[in-house]
């Protein structure tokens, strides 16, 4: 096969990335770097240390964080047991675990408003039971709750797939060498699984900490994150010097988490498949 | 065993947490009342709103196109970059996987704000920007579906091929396409999900009068308790769900066929 022949086969894809990939991110730094006149400006590159944005970004990256954490809380134990349990069907339950991830997310959303807003579901069957209610809507709980919910799957996947990856026999010479339960767990299972911990925090991190739609909806417009400041200028106020200043903080952010925690592997859907 | 009963407690705890909400969704749009949570019979009245309502059909329209269309093109141009990419030496390779992660290690809100400073200045705001802007992010999933594939295969029946006197187009046709069909199956698929489960690309890049479902549930909930997008966001719930089990089941037999193939 003549390699350079097949190598004129990317043309179309080269051009595709450099207009439509490099180009408009070259866009948003050139708009973060001059104010309206189209004079260069530090001031809305560094418009993140203003009070209101750090604010929003520290609240951004809270939520992010508490969100990942619970995510794991939740995805570790049921890969820890679907691991032992030995289920007949693990395939298959991992296979119902996962499938979430393909409805759309706007949707997932939708419900989770049904079910915690104030005359919600939830209520409603705490007041049948005369149990109180709950007041979490329009709160950054209720924001936490949304996220995990919406971003749950993308954690299951890569943890339940390296955790189920992990040959029994390492575990069974641990065992034979004399460690418990607790060292299997932390000396074992735990090293041999924080390649699928750290893709699956980079799934979750990433797009909670750049959302603004969960906070739009369940925070009912009163809490603001990052990407709702962003959003805002972009939609309402129309500075998008300042919108693109601060979309260049948050990619640098974004890049942060992935070189700390691994790349996603964007892959993940494939499972299903 | 204690601990297995209270294992599959677990399990069914979580797999509960990710459907309780869904299920509650379903049932609500048979809801005959508009209230969340008394129960006024059972009925299809907010289906047939949904298909008597013209702004729904032309979004249920628009999403299906933007999937099929921006899939399509994404396997077409994905296709061809990934057997150019196999053809690269190792260092050009790599730079070609640097800008195709790209799309997907950004923010979604970056890429879409991208965009939309790029299509502002050179072309309206509408279909076409957010076909575009569809086909910028699926082409990655696209070659990341392929490039393994290409990868595991082996090269030789093609070179086998040619040297038998095939024209290297008819090989292409005969020995790469079938080998491929199946990365490039899951490329098309995941490539027309991805389509139809994004809001916030769309979002920026829409102009409007141009609606998908998402942008649509969006803008309508944000509004007001509407059962007419319960019934809506169930219909999506189990046209999604009927596709994975096609897929699935398709993807199963294609395995059994090539087990039987390998005896």
């Amino acid at each position: 096969m003549n390699k350079n022949r097949v190598q004129v086969l990317s043309i179309p894809y080269i051009l595709w990335v450099i207009g439509f990939t490099v180009i408009p991110l070259i866009f948003v730094v050139a708009k973060a770097a001059t104010n309206a006149e189209g004079d260069f400006t530090f001031e809305y590159l560094l418009a993140i240390f203003d009070p209101v944005h750090r604010k929003a970004l520290l609240l951004s990256v809270c939520l992010a964080f508490i969100s990942s954490v619970i995510c794991v809380l939740i995805s570790y134990p049921a890969a820890l047991i679907l691991k032992s349990a030995k289920f007949k069907d693990t395939k298959i339950i991992m296979f119902i675990m996962i499938l979430p991830m393909w409805m759309n997310f706007i949707l997932r959303i939708l419900a989770i408003q049904l079910l915690i807003s104030k005359n919600g579901v939830i209520n409603h069957l705490l007041s049948v039971l005369h149990l109180g209610q709950i007041d979490i809507i329009n709160t950054p709980i209720a924001i936490v709750i949304g996220m995990v919910y919406d971003y749950l799957p993308y954690m299951l996947l890569p943890v339940l797939n390296c955790v189920l990856a992990i040959p029994d026999d390492i575990i069974e010479a641990g065992k034979d060498l004399g460690a418990g339960k607790f060292h299997v767990l932390t000396k074992i299972l735990i090293p041999l699984s924080l390649s699928g911990i750290g893709s699956g925090i980079t799934m979750v991190f990433v797009p909670s900490m750049t959302e603004f739609v969960i906070a739009n909806i369940l925070g009912g417009g009163k809490i603001q994150l990052l990407g709702n400041i962003i959003e805002q200028e972009f939609s309402v106020s129309m500075n998008w010097n300042l919108g693109s200043g601060l979309s260049l903080t948050l990619m640098i952010f974004v890049l942060i988490t992935t070189l700390l925690f691994g790349r996603n592997s964007a892959n993940n859907r494939n499972f299903v498949l | 065993m204690m601990g297995k009963a209270l294992g599959k407690i677990y399990i069914v705890l979580v797999v509960l947490f990710m459907y309780a909400p869904i299920m509650v969704l379903i049932a609500l749009s048979f809801n005959a009342s508009k209230s969340r949570v008394i129960w006024g019979g059972f009925t299809l009245k907010w289906y047939r709103t949904l298909f008597e309502s013209s702004a729904i059909i032309s979004a249920i329209g628009t999403t299906l196109l933007l999937a099929l269309l921006s899939a399509a093109i994404a396997c077409i141009i994905g296709l061809t970059a990934s057997l150019g990419i196999y053809a690269m030496k190792k260092r050009d390779y790599k730079i070609m996987l640097f800008f195709t992660n790209i799309p997907l290690l950004n923010a979604d809100i970056v890429t879409g704000i991208a965009l939309m400073l790029w299509f502002v200045k050179f072309m309206p705001l509408g279909f076409s920007s957010v076909l575009v802007a569809h086909v910028t992010f699926n082409i990655p999933y696209v070659i990341l579906c392929i490039l393994p594939k290409l990868e595991t295969m082996d090269i030789r029946q093609f070179e086998a091929a040619r040297d038998l006197g095939a024209t290297s187009f008819y090989a292409f046709v005969k020995i790469l396409i079938p080998d491929l069909m199946p990365g490039i199956f899951a490329g098309f698929f995941m490539a027309f999900t991805m389509s139809m489960d994004d809001f916030v690309i769309t979002y920026f890049t829409k102009g409007p009068g141009v609606n998908t479902l998402s942008t649509l549930i969006y803008g309508e909930i944000r509004k007001g308790i509407k059962p007419e997008m319960y019934a809506l966001s169930s219909l999506l719930f189990f046209i999604v769900l009927i596709m994975l089990i096609i897929v699935n089941i398709s993807a199963r037999d294609n395995k059994d066929k090539s087990d039987l193939a390998a005896y």
